[in-house]
């Protein structure tokens, strides 16, 4: 009997329905999430104001939208920049072999060998604080990863017969990493991407938790989860729901990662 | 008689770096080989597991770097079909794909000249022109090696090396396909080199044998001759195994 994937299937659920969440929140909240009203500040949960109001009066579930659509996107180009730059580092030294891939392999190394929180800081304190240079540190810090799941995958794949049989069917290079390898290691780095990606999350999370992400007024997870703790017993809803946007997104693809591992 | 389509001269080949101090740490795989393939010849190449056979296919391919001697090609691009059909093809490429795959590369023809070759050595391999546009996945393990063949063929060489064609096969499947190398032989006066352990299927399909012993051809002939009346012992030894 085969056993259901019932990581995948959660996965699937949790993610269409933070996405579609998401989605509605580019276009569409409930009310304006800078619009500041004094009257309603640290209300709690109410028919209006489905999560309650933060400490300005504004509404938190419009913030809370607003802040995961920027947390997707800056995920998302992440992912892009670290999987396109790592398959690239990848393909070559897996390819290759040899000195090149002792000397990017260690360089590789030697990135991965600081705590990658501090690296971010570093990088984001010498580019100067913003999206896109978050996107660019935590890029950056990505590629490590994706190359070595890369490189791995590529030199296995370069001594099947198959791969033996393109040289000598006089195919060039670049041609047999992208076009005949690349597509078999699709599934691989799949389940990897997703787990980057809620490394992606979390990250941005915590540089928006340290003041040095996505600056005001544009909401954020992140920075809302720092100004939450000081209302933490008096207005819990307002971490709560920061919090479970963060939990909801990662989960989601956390359980996705393992679902399609699971495949096969 | 024609030139042969490979002449190879005290061939040498070693793993493993040439060390620049200190003692010699190569292994010396082929000793002194000299040999050559027929236009129109299968030439049969046995011997036990690890005694070179794979590496002297590589070195008249020309992917065997340590190697010393000559080889004399007459051909333009020797092709090769490997032992594991479940390996030898891309399992994400469909397969009229694969066996397009090298006119692709070389710019060779359109499109619509490359697909009708493409279908026309399907047909000749024995398959129907359907599986053009299915997986390798889908395909049976005589059936990937009749795409092998096919993929083999399309450079239209003179020379095809055939490493283990068919041990990986079952017996009835093996037959289909000795015949369908043979017919293929005639219609375009192709050579193989035929690398097998199994002397049954040697004997069945090559016009020449060679027996190779730990990196040395230790005996060489007709087909009967060697059959009927071996040489050197190891040979027997084969026969009656």
């Amino acid at each position: 009997m085969k056993k259901r994937n019932y990581n995948l299937i959660f996965g699937i659920i949790i993610t269409a329905f933070v996405v579609v969440l998401l989605l509605i929140g580019i276009f569409w909240t409930p009310y304006n999430p800078d619009t500041m009203n004094v009257k309603l500040r640290l209300t709690g949960p109410s028919a209006e104001h489905l999560l309650g109001c933060d400490n300005f009066g504004r509404d938190i579930f419009s913030r809370v939208l607003k802040g995961g659509v920027s947390t997707l996107w800056i995920s998302v180009a992440t992912v892009l920049f670290g999987l396109v730059c790592g398959i690239i580092v990848g393909a070559f030294t897996g390819y290759y072999g040899g000195v090149l891939d002792e000397v990017v392999m260690r360089l590789n190394d030697v990135l991965n060998s600081f705590p990658s929180i501090l690296l971010s800081l570093v990088f984001v304190s010498l580019l100067g604080p913003g999206k896109k240079n978050v996107v660019i540190a935590l890029g950056l810090l990505f590629i490590p990863s994706f190359a070595r799941i890369t490189r791995s995958e590529f030199s296995r794949i370069k001594s099947l017969d198959y791969v033996k049989c393109a040289k000598l069917e006089g195919v060039p290079p670049l041609r047999i990493m992208f076009v005949h390898i690349l597509p078999n290691a699709v599934n691989t780095l799949l389940s990897t991407t997703a787990i980057g990606f809620n490394n992606a999350v979390l990250a941005e999370a915590s540089l928006s938790f340290l003041g040095i992400g996505v600056q005001p007024p544009d909401p954020s997870l992140g920075r809302m989860l720092a100004e939450s703790q000081t209302y933490l017993f008096s207005a819990p809803w307002y971490t709560l729901s920061a919090g479970g946007m963060i939990i909801l997104l990662i989960l989601g693809f956390g359980l996705l990662s393992d679902g399609l591992g699971d495949i096969e | 008689m024609s030139e042969p389509v490979v002449k190879v001269e005290n061939l040498n080949v070693w793993y493993g770096k040439p060390q620049i101090i200190g003692r010699d740490k190569r292994v010396h795989i082929l000793h002194d080989v000299s040999f050559e393939i027929k236009r129109g010849e299968i030439l049969g190449l046995v011997g036990e597991s690890g005694c070179g056979k794979s590496t002297l296919a590589r070195a008249i391919l020309g992917i065997e770097t340590g190697k010393t001697g000559t080889i004399i090609h007459n051909t333009f691009r020797p092709q090769m079909v490997f032992q594991n059909p479940y390996g030898s093809l891309n399992p994400y490429k469909k397969i009229g794909w694969i066996i397009e795959e090298p006119l692709r590369v070389q710019r060779k023809y359109d499109s619509k000249e490359r697909k009708r070759r493409v279908l026309e050595l399907l047909g000749q391999v024995g398959l129907p022109e359907s599986y053009m546009n299915r997986y390798p996945d889908e395909l049976s393990g005589g059936q990937r090696q009749r795409v092998a063949i096919a993929a083999a063929l399309i450079q239209q060489p003179e020379l095809i090396i055939l490493d283990e064609p068919v041990s990986a096969l079952d017996v009835t499947v093996q037959a289909q396909i000795l015949r369908l190398l043979i017919d293929i032989k005639k219609q375009y006066n192709l050579s193989y080199l035929f690398i097998s352990h199994d002397l049954n299927v040697v004997y069945q399909i090559c016009d020449r044998i060679m027996v190779m012993k730990k990196g040395e051809i230790v005996e060489s002939g007709d087909i009967e001759t060697v059959y009927n009346h071996p040489q050197h012992p190891y040979t027997l030894q084969l026969l009656t195994e």
